[in-house]
């Protein structure tokens, strides 16, 4: 299965702008199917970005964060051809990594 | 996507937490166990997610109070016609950011999504959260130890989270 995560990391001078889009559905436990059950919660709690080991931003979310979620960041000391590590885990542990090409 | 099951998982984790405790137990800190669970700024902030209002959440989250600042600028549309995906942004000129977070007063859990932000990073995000109704949202940003909010008020015409 191709990857869960598509990311988009672009350095301009010191500066890398990080998008980040994720598939996962992000059921927040609280909305209720066609026939009235509950869709029991089913999010991601966890998404780390890693530039050399080093961790530049970390997002700890909830269910109220949108189904196909996207984050958006910046940070520095990075330059083009570098290393992006993205990783997720959501609340049944379920995990997605992938790396990703600093453009 | 590795799928592993919610069964294995939750043992898994009881094991490490297992170990965890041993660990400090044997280094002769049996008092500082719960200390360094709730302290530990890697764990993911479960007790903080289950707040209902806005208080508690930044209370459970941060230890202390938020005060309103306009070195936060927080970017979200007038009136969201879809609840479940409502853009917001948020940008400061406060230095020394090491945390933002997002909350929505009005949903059933107000804390949406809580972002570490460690030295080089721009205390800058944009993300997609989901608004049960008309609410406002409330960014906290942690600053030189300090909390700093802004709020501003989203109405929504159809709900994200009601069903």
């Amino acid at each position: 299965m191709a990857s869960s995560i598509r990311v988009r990391a672009t350095a301009k001078d010191d500066i890398t702008e990080v998008q980040a889009l994720i598939q996962h559905p992000m059921d927040s436990g609280f909305v209720k199917d066609a026939k009235g059950e509950i869709i029991p919660p089913h999010f991601i709690q966890e998404l780390t970005f890693e530039h050399n080991g080093r961790r530049v931003f970390v997002a700890d979310w909830g269910g109220g964060v949108s189904k196909d979620p996207y984050v958006k960041f910046a940070f520095k000391g990075a330059k083009k051809d570098d290393d992006l590590k993205i990783s997720w885990v959501d609340n049944k542990g379920a995990t997605d990594s992938t790396t990703a090409k600093i453009q | 996507m590795n799928k592993t099951d919610t069964r294995f998982s939750a043992t898994r984790r009881l094991i490490l937490q297992g170990a965890g405790a041993v660990a400090l137990v044997g280094l002769g800190n049996i008092a500082f166990v719960n200390g360094a669970f709730a302290a530990a700024n890697d764990k993911y902030p479960e007790d903080a997610f289950k707040q209902k209002t806005e208080a508690d959440t930044i209370k459970t989250l941060y230890g202390k109070t938020a005060e309103a600042s306009d070195k936060v600028k927080l970017d979200a549309p007038e009136i969201a016609e879809n609840g479940a995906v409502v853009p917001v942004s948020v940008t400061t000129t406060l230095a020394d950011v090491t945390s933002i977070s997002f909350l929505v007063s009005e949903n059933p859990v107000v804390l949406v999504a809580s972002y570490g932000i460690p030295a080089g990073t721009v205390p800058s995000v944009a993300n997609r959260i989901k608004m049960a109704k008309t609410s406002n949202i409330v960014v906290v940003v942690e600053a030189g130890g300090k909390l700093y909010s802004a709020t501003k008020e989203v109405k929504v015409t159809v709900g994200g989270c009601g069903g």
